[in-house]
């Protein structure tokens, strides 16, 4: 297996798992880290877990972020993240943002979101947290 | 070499279908890690199998969604399908947005695609400088018809046509009158002209003025490129688009043009290379030239021009006669 060249920019998918249909919050996201200079796949709406993952696989992405304001996070996200561990992509770092309340946040965080961010996060923050994930040590 | 023991791993996981192998060397590729250099020798051989459809034309005309029903068409033949998307990167800072894939519907746990959305990374011509290399990994790969999709390509964006067998133009109505189809670049690299949106009004004049260039320009290798009307909505056409692609790989076989069309492909693959080296190393030595100095002296004070100042270099440092 070719070991992962930190030589290229970074690539991130950016997902909507599931129904609902507020993609403003991921177009926003997706157009600061584009100008970060990053390379941002845009899978777009209505993404299904295995769609997400492979998504992440053939794209060969540092970073996965996941928006959703649905409320099926508790569903959805444990099953990425299972569904990346089964595909031995367990390394690869999952962010989200949407409308995720504190506790849920906690549990999340706890199975391996590694970051989550509610209303009111700076671009900034975002960006320099998906850079920290994408180069840090996996 | 198949199947020997001195297959490097890399290749062989490629060869034997490892989607997670083809999609890290994809990136290496993109990033000119030399490290793959021999696992894209080892695959060499096991390309230049799949026809290579390039689906070009100006932005927003439909080919991401083009692409997508053709892919759904061919996966009902049982046709395994690889796809390189190419959208454009930031001049400024690089980055990119690549949404080729929002338009992709298919069954999710279906292997028989593989699609890799790429950034064109400061080349230009529609595609990136990879994109012929990551065309042939997906054959080498093993899947049956390779499909890049370009930017949205303005009238100069050509360069699909040292990658593709088949070069797919697809345009909509109203892009202008006839004397648009006079212009040279891209309308003269269609083997298929695809008239998308051809819901929408205008679509019947677009095919006219598209056939009367098609009349006058017949002679190319004696192929007359088809004009197919396409909406990828209803959708309608799409069979007929890829029956005229085909068509065109029937024609490449049947008239040899297959054989002569890749040997002048990797003609200019390989010139180009060798140009690429020379360049670099070229500029490379000027910049440490004290003459190059010397010389940009007095084309700064106006004394020489700067066409002069070339020419003096090259006498001194490269005129080998």
């Amino acid at each position: 297996m070719v070991r992962r060249t930190k030589s290229g920019p970074i690539r991130v998918l950016i997902a909507k798992p599931g129904l609902d249909g507020h993609d403003r919050g991921a177009k926003v996201v997706a157009r600061a880290l584009r100008d970060a200079g990053m390379e941002v796949i845009y899978a777009g709406l209505r993404q299904t877990p295995e769609e997400v993952v492979r998504a992440a696989l053939e794209e060969d992405v540092d970073l996965i972020g996941l928006s959703i304001l649905s409320g099926a996070h508790m569903a959805l996200f444990p099953k990425i993240l299972k569904l990346l561990k089964a595909q031995k992509a367990g390394n690869i770092p999952v962010f989200a943002g949407g409308i995720i309340p504190d506790e849920d946040a906690r549990r999340l965080k706890k199975q391996g979101i590694r970051a989550i961010f509610g209303p009111g996060t700076t671009l900034q923050e975002i960006v320099t947290t998906a850079q920290r994930l994408a180069r840090g040590p996996a | 070499m198949t199947g020997s023991a001195r297959t490097p791993p890399l290749a062989r996981a490629i060869l034997d279908g490892d989607r997670r192998a083809l999609a890290r060397t994809i990136t290496a590729v993109e990033n000119g890690d030399p490290r793959v250099s021999a696992t894209l020798r080892t695959l060499y051989p096991h390309t230049g199998r799949a026809p290579v459809i390039g689906l070009t034309g100006p932005l927003g005309v439909g080919k991401s969604s083009l692409l997508s029903v053709l892919i759904g068409l061919l996966r009902e033949r049982r046709k395994t399908v690889g796809v390189v998307a190419i959208d454009p990167s930031s001049p400024f800072t690089g980055g990119s947005v690549l949404g080729d894939r929002i338009r992709l519907e298919r069954k999710a746990n279906d292997d028989g695609v593989f699609f890799r959305s790429m950034a064109s990374r400061g080349e230009a011509g529609g595609v990136a400088a990879s994109t012929r290399a990551v065309a042939r990994l997906l054959d080498a790969a093993g899947y049956e018809v390779i499909f890049v999709e370009t930017v949205g390509s303005g009238q100069v964006d050509v360069a699909i046509r040292g990658i593709a067998t088949t070069s797919v133009v697809v345009l909509v109505p109203h892009l202008g009158d006839e004397v648009q189809t006079l212009k040279a670049g891209l309308f003269e690299i269609a083997d298929v002209f695809c008239v998308n949106k051809a819901d929408l009004p205008g679509a019947d004049l677009a095919a006219k003025d598209l056939s009367e260039l098609v009349a006058l320009g017949a002679a190319r290798d004696g192929w007359a490129p088809p004009i197919v009307p396409t909406s990828t909505t209803r959708p309608a056409g799409i069979e007929e688009l890829w029956q005229a692609i085909e068509a065109h790989e029937q024609f490449l076989d049947r008239t040899g043009l297959r054989v002569a069309h890749e040997r002048a492909r990797l003609s200019a693959e390989i010139t180009n290379r060798v140009k690429d080296r020379v360049g670099h190393e070229v500029a490379e030595r000027l910049d440490r030239d004290a003459e190059l100095r010397r010389l940009l002296d007095r084309v700064v004070a106006r004394k020489i021009d700067p066409a002069g100042a070339a020419d003096e270099l090259f006498r001194r440092r490269y005129a080998t006669r």
